[in-house]
């Protein structure tokens, strides 16, 4: 009867506690990215803002200005096709070197006693406590061509002079892997931990050796934390900025520091509008895949 | 089907004594770091039968079935398989395979894939496995279901393809881990049948372990009862419920009066006990062989075999006056309480064979009595 009752009083109550995250998404996502939308498609003009107008009132007439040179230009330009390319090809690798270090991680952390794996996660996370920012200036300290492994290095004998290190893509992707680590191993490790142990000894009773049980019992199960890990490596690397900008050299031509260029150095609006439209597009289709895993696993 | 499976069972056992050991226990121990979870227990598993590990939660009988399996290694002791010592065979390499509490069937792989999952690791060759899983389906009339993984499965259909996928290797000797723990209780009785029926159709031997007292005495042909990590009594259904060789056993199996006595006379023929408890003194038709300073003794006498009357019983020896202090109607029997003088109460189970029968009611006063043969006498 109570039950009845507050559903008359509210009507539809559990839809207004979803519009309140959906409110928050419009506000502060979607219409921000209407609005670069609509910057990409105007031209760059000397004013402020440095850009023309879309719709214009003219002799009662609504003028509405749409150009698509903007993308034309983009994508004429190898220079912009290539830091997509690059960007892309870099948080692809970053993604499996997260894998490859990460799944060892996860799976040990998950195989512990359960008294030492809050601990060891804590481990995992701790170096997020401190600055994003510090920890990738504390890189360029480490792989600087005076940095602590070059010296360390000429000292014990290994190498006359020191390696260019900082600087180069090899930069970038110890920078990338070391900051998104944390993110491949979580989901990881929450998938792995609630694998039952008694699908090991069945596999084992069945003559199963552990390596086969491995590739065929505990890689399939963690399928799901396998793509939500990738995921969140993966998406967030494509439009790094910070890591590529302070460790990267020339030929790191990222998307995230291109479009930095095109906004702050070029004040070119309308271009780095497009390019950041281009970006979230070309994302799309991982966030989409990533949805549709993490459906298929609420549905198990 | 409960008769025909009964009256196989009871074939079955006359031919089981002589039939020969597969599995061998020897004073098998084990401890996890201090606490001692088995304790020197030996026993053997015949040729074809079903053996059941009966015991309270914490009694070491998961241990020493995980022992068998090859998941715990035991700190002393020896475990041979026809013979040979397979103590520190790890599990892949045993021709045992185990059914779990769980089932613990793969969930990423199709009913047929499970089934499969066993025989691929022996390399057989593939139309072999598609043989071996297509009878294996029939066998446990899951055909139909080949093709579903196991989420899309009922409790009960898990549980016939979790055997089937134990036996589709043919072990040597198949264990079963609580079999019908995560079932309820209608589905459990008929499983129950159902499952002992499959097991002598492919005359596997069988070591389970339960909880479940019913459970074991429906399926099982011999049952260990273990309290602590020990085996307190192995024997057949109907030696461990009218013989046991305990207070433990008589408590754990069923229920039981239980009376403190003391001997009075032991013949070969018969004894005497006397026990303030009850209004005569307790008179069995069977001596024991007691010591001169084992006096104390423990009468144990079920339920259903003490009777109750509103006459005094005739003659000196086994009954006692009380009065009804409660009454349990059960629909197929009745269990009475009756307060004795000492304040004592004792249980009294009473077959409804009549609709609505006149029969004492609360607070009316009875006699309790039994028969020479009845109970059964315990050290205390």
């Amino acid at each position: 009867m109570k039950k009845l009752d507050l559903a008359r009083i509210l009507p539809g109550g559990r839809r207004w506690v979803i519009a309140g995250p959906y409110l928050w998404l419009l506000v502060f996502f979607f219409m921000p990215f209407v609005m670069v939308a609509k910057i990409s498609l105007s031209e760059t003009m000397l004013s402020i803002p440095p850009y023309t107008a879309m719709f214009e009132w003219l002799d009662q007439t609504l003028n509405i200005r749409m150009t698509f040179s903007n993308y034309a230009w983009l994508l004429s330009d190898d220079l912009y096709i290539q830091a997509y390319w690059n960007s892309i090809k870099i948080a692809f690798n970053a993604t499996i070197f997260c894998l490859l270090l990460g799944y060892p991680m996860a799976y040990a952390i998950a195989k512990a006693p359960p008294h030492l794996q809050t601990t060891w996660l804590l481990l995992v996370l701790l170096p997020s406590w401190t600055s994003f920012l510090i920890r990738v200036y504390a890189w360029m300290g480490l792989l600087g061509n005076n940095g602590v492994f070059n010296n360390f290095m000429v000292w014990i004998g290994l190498i006359d002079s020191p390696i260019q290190m900082l600087n180069t893509n090899f930069a970038v992707y110890i920078g990338v892997v070391y900051s998104y680590l944390p993110f491949m191993v979580l989901p990881l490790y929450a998938n792995l931990v609630k694998h039952d142990n008694a699908l090991l000894e069945a596999a084992s009773d069945l003559g199963a050796r552990k390596i086969t049980s491995f590739f065929r019992i505990t890689l399939p199960l963690s399928v799901n934390g396998i793509v939500a890990g990738s995921m969140l490596v993966f998406i967030p690397v494509v439009g790094e900025y910070v890591i590529p900008e302070l460790l990267g050299g020339a030929e790191t031509i990222m998307i995230g520091k291109v479009l930095w260029q095109e906004f702050f150095n070029n004040r070119d609006w309308p271009v780095a509008s497009a390019l950041a439209v281009l970006m979230i597009l070309l994302l799309i289709v991982p966030i989409m895949l990533f949805h549709r895993y993490q459906n298929k696993e609420v549905g198990q | 089907m409960a008769l025909a499976a009964g009256a196989r069972r009871q074939q079955h056992e006359t031919s089981t004594e002589t039939k020969k050991t597969l599995l061998s226990i020897e004073k098998i121990t084990k401890y996890f770091d201090e606490d001692l979870a088995v304790d020197n227990v030996t026993l053997d598993v015949r040729q074809g039968e079903i053996f059941a590990l009966l015991g309270a939660s914490g009694s070491g009988k998961s241990t020493l079935l995980r022992m068998m399996a090859g998941f715990e290694n035991p700190t002393e002791g020896r475990i041979l398989l026809e013979g040979e010592d397979i103590t520190h065979q790890p599990p892949y390499q045993r021709q045992i395979n185990m059914m779990f509490q769980s089932y613990a069937l793969f969930p990423h792989m199709t009913v047929e894939q499970n089934l499969a999952f066993g025989l691929k690791q022996e390399k057989l060759a593939k139309d072999v496995i598609i043989d071996r899983v297509q009878r294996m389906l029939k066998l446990v009339h899951m055909e139909k279901f080949a093709r579903r993984k196991p989420h899309q499965l009922s409790g009960g259909q898990r549980q016939r393809v979790a055997l089937a996928r134990s036996l589709a290797k043919q072990p040597k000797l198949l264990l079963l881990d609580e079999p019908m723990g995560a079932l309820d209780k209608k589905l459990r009785t008929e499983m129950q049948l159902e499952v002992v029926d499959i097991l002598e159709n492919v005359g596997v031997t069988c070591v389970m372990v339960t909880h479940d007292q019913e459970e074991a005495m429906t399926m099982a042909d011999r049952i260990a009862i273990m309290d602590q990590g020990f085996i307190q009594q192995i024997g057949s259904p109907v030696d461990v419920y009218e013989s046991p060789n305990s207070r433990m056993v008589a408590e754990f199996i069923g229920s039981v009066n239980l009376f403190d006595g003391q001997i009075i006379d032991d013949q070969e023929d018969h004894m005497t006990l006397h026990t303030d408890e009850l209004d005569a003194d307790i008179y069995i038709g069977h001596g024991v062989t007691s010591s001169v300073d084992e006096r104390s003794m423990l009468f144990a006498l079920r339920p259903e075999k003490t009777l109750m009357t509103r006459e005094r019983p005739e003659g000196d020896y086994n009954w006692s006056s009380g009065i009804v202090h409660d009454i349990a109607y059960l629909g197929g029997h009745t269990v009475y309480y009756v307060r004795l003088p000492q304040g004592k109460i004792v249980q009294c189970f009473l077959a409804n064979v009549e609709r609505r029968a006149d029969r004492p009611t609360w607070d009316d006063p009875v006699y309790v009595h039994w028969a020479s043969d009845s109970g059964v006498v315990l050290r205390s």
